[in-house]
């Protein structure tokens, strides 16, 4: 029973359903049942032609649910006659599923939910595994969002942005459950990438692909956080890496830059590196400046005040933090790396301590309370 | 079997015995805490006795209603003397002394020196949603 297929399958049956005049609701709600079924019956009669065979089981469950409740039959669906299923349908249909589910009237986290459902194929139990609440209100989420929607016609492209900041935060949500969100996030844009020629998909997708290559150096046999600079590059996914790269430079060269893309390009920088001695620090305080130029965003301020730190010293980075919010997220913990590498440990050893405090995270919290417990032991000599 | 909430505190507890902070242990100690709490874990969820384990920032704001129409009061960040409760663990265990002999398991978590911390842990049996009717 291939799993991967039939998810890979669920937002193309998706799409023929809601072409042939089924609401979103209802239609998604019908290839769910229709998956259900395919789970049952495929071990033992493996269908010939999986799609077709989805897009049968899907529209007879379709209407079943129009027929079994008459409230629904006001709605403007032709049920009378059943079309016949049958190839052909464009990549279009399933992308124009994607600016559905990250349409602006959403919430993020509806959004994210409705993605990983209609797009992804998930189901709603291990969607609700994935962020850690309960699956009747996850139920709830992906069901209000898919009202939200429901009205929402499929004939003109939406902001391809909105899709891709969704897909963004799937994969920072990165692994919990039994679902690797960062892993689906990469193959849902993927697929986005290969039916679009938009650079900041690629640009995201590289992104994603250059992250994940440093994923099994990023965290040590005992669940701790190893920072870029301590972690073994020999356990990066070169492979992965390889291809994030030929993606980004391919997009670059279309000199259309984004954010996504300027990420990506740190990101490809610290790769090329093969020790942290070697990172071309002055390059990635370009791309900060740029990504800076784009986006006004203050975290890219903050990373650039570290990347500075590192290309001019950690005076001049003291200096570019000076300039920022300290009620930035991880400010402090920015302040206590600089302060340690301008060789004033006691101040370090307070601040590491006061960040792990404010820590967002429990890896983090345990990080940086780790470093705080380095100085301190080495203050005592 | 019956639910128990293992409450650590911040601050708001009995005194502490041994108060060395965690800042002040070896970068070794503060990972082999870390490690004693997973392992603790997964042990009570191979026993079909884990339940939930969450962590909580030192943050916290006291809030309440202030009128129809009027934004909540609030009250915080806490003041050093009230109590902040930095996380919990629920077991769901047969008896009440099996919830503390869990929470005294808890309690010796590895801390400086890789002695046992022995920091005081609060033991709260739940409310039970239903009535039992073949008591």
């Amino acid at each position: 029973m291939d799993e991967s297929l039939l998810r890979t399958l669920t937002p193309a049956v998706l799409a023929v359903l809601v072409r042939r005049g089924a609401d979103f609701a209802a239609a998604e709600d019908a290839v769910q049942d229709a998956l259900v079924e395919a789970v049952r019956v495929w071990p033992d009669d493996p269908p010939r032609d999986p799609k077709g065979w989805l897009v049968t089981a899907a529209w007879r469950k379709f209407l079943d649910a129009v027929r079994a409740d008459t409230s629904r039959r006001h709605r403007e669906v032709r049920v009378d006659r059943e079309p016949v299923p049958g190839p052909g349908e464009a990549a279009d249909d399933t992308l124009q599923l994607y600016f559905l589910c990250a349409h602006p009237a959403l919430t993020p986290a509806s959004a994210v939910a409705l993605t990983l459902r209609a797009v992804g194929g998930l189901t709603t139990r291990q969607i609700a595994q994935a962020y850690l609440v309960p699956e009747a209100t996850m139920a709830q989420r992906i069901s209000r969002a898919k009202r939200t929607v429901s009205d929402v016609r499929l004939n003109r492209p939406g902001d391809v942005s909105t899709v891709l900041r969704v897909l963004y935060l799937v994969f920072n949500e990165g692994y919990s459950g039994d679902v690797d969100l960062a892993a689906e996030a990469i193959r849902l844009t993927r697929h986005l990438a290969a039916g679009t020629e938009h650079e900041e998909v690629a640009g995201l997708l590289a992104l994603m692909l250059l992250h994940h290559a440093r994923r099994p150096a990023r965290t040590g046999a005992d669940g701790r956080l190893v920072p870029l600079a301590e972690q073994d590059r020999s356990l990066w996914d070169t492979r992965l890496i390889a291809e994030g790269v030929g993606i980004l430079q391919a997009a670059l060269a279309r000199d259309r830059l984004g954010e996504f893309q300027a990420q990506a390009a740190v990101a490809a920088l610290h790769a090329d590196a093969r020790c942290a001695a070697e990172t071309d620090w002055v390059q990635i305080v370009e791309w900060y400046d740029e990504l800076v130029r784009l986006t006004g965003n203050p975290v890219a301020r903050l990373n650039r005040a570290v990347a500075v730190g590192e290309a001019d010293g950690p005076r001049a980075g003291l200096t570019a933090l000076a300039r920022l919010d300290p009620s930035l997220p991880r400010h402090t913990a920015v302040a206590a790396y600089l302060h340690e590498r301008d060789g004033d440990l006691t101040t370090a050893a307070r601040l590491y301590a006061e960040a792990a405090r404010s820590a967002p995270s429990l890896p983090e919290r345990d990080h940086l309370t780790r470093q705080a417990a380095r100085l301190n032991a080495e203050l005592r000599g | 079997m019956a639910k128990y909430l293992l409450l650590k505190h911040y601050r708001g507890g009995p005194a502490p015995l041994d108060d060395v902070p965690m800042d002040r242990w070896t970068p070794e100690e503060v990972s082999a805490h870390a490690r004693y709490m997973d392992d603790l874990a997964a042990r009570l969820e191979g026993n079909g006795e884990f339940v939930d384990s969450q962590a909580l920032s030192s943050e916290g704001t006291f809030v309440r209603h202030d009128g129809e129409g009027r934004p909540p009061v609030t009250d915080g960040p806490f003041a050093e003397t009230k109590d902040l409760i930095a996380g919990w663990m629920v077991i769901d265990v047969e008896t009440y002394e099996r919830a503390l002999e869990v929470a005294g398991e808890l309690s010796a978590a590895p801390g400086a020196g890789g002695k046992p911390v022995r920091e005081w842990l609060e033991v709260r049996p739940f409310l039970s949603p239903c009535v039992n009717v073949t008591d």
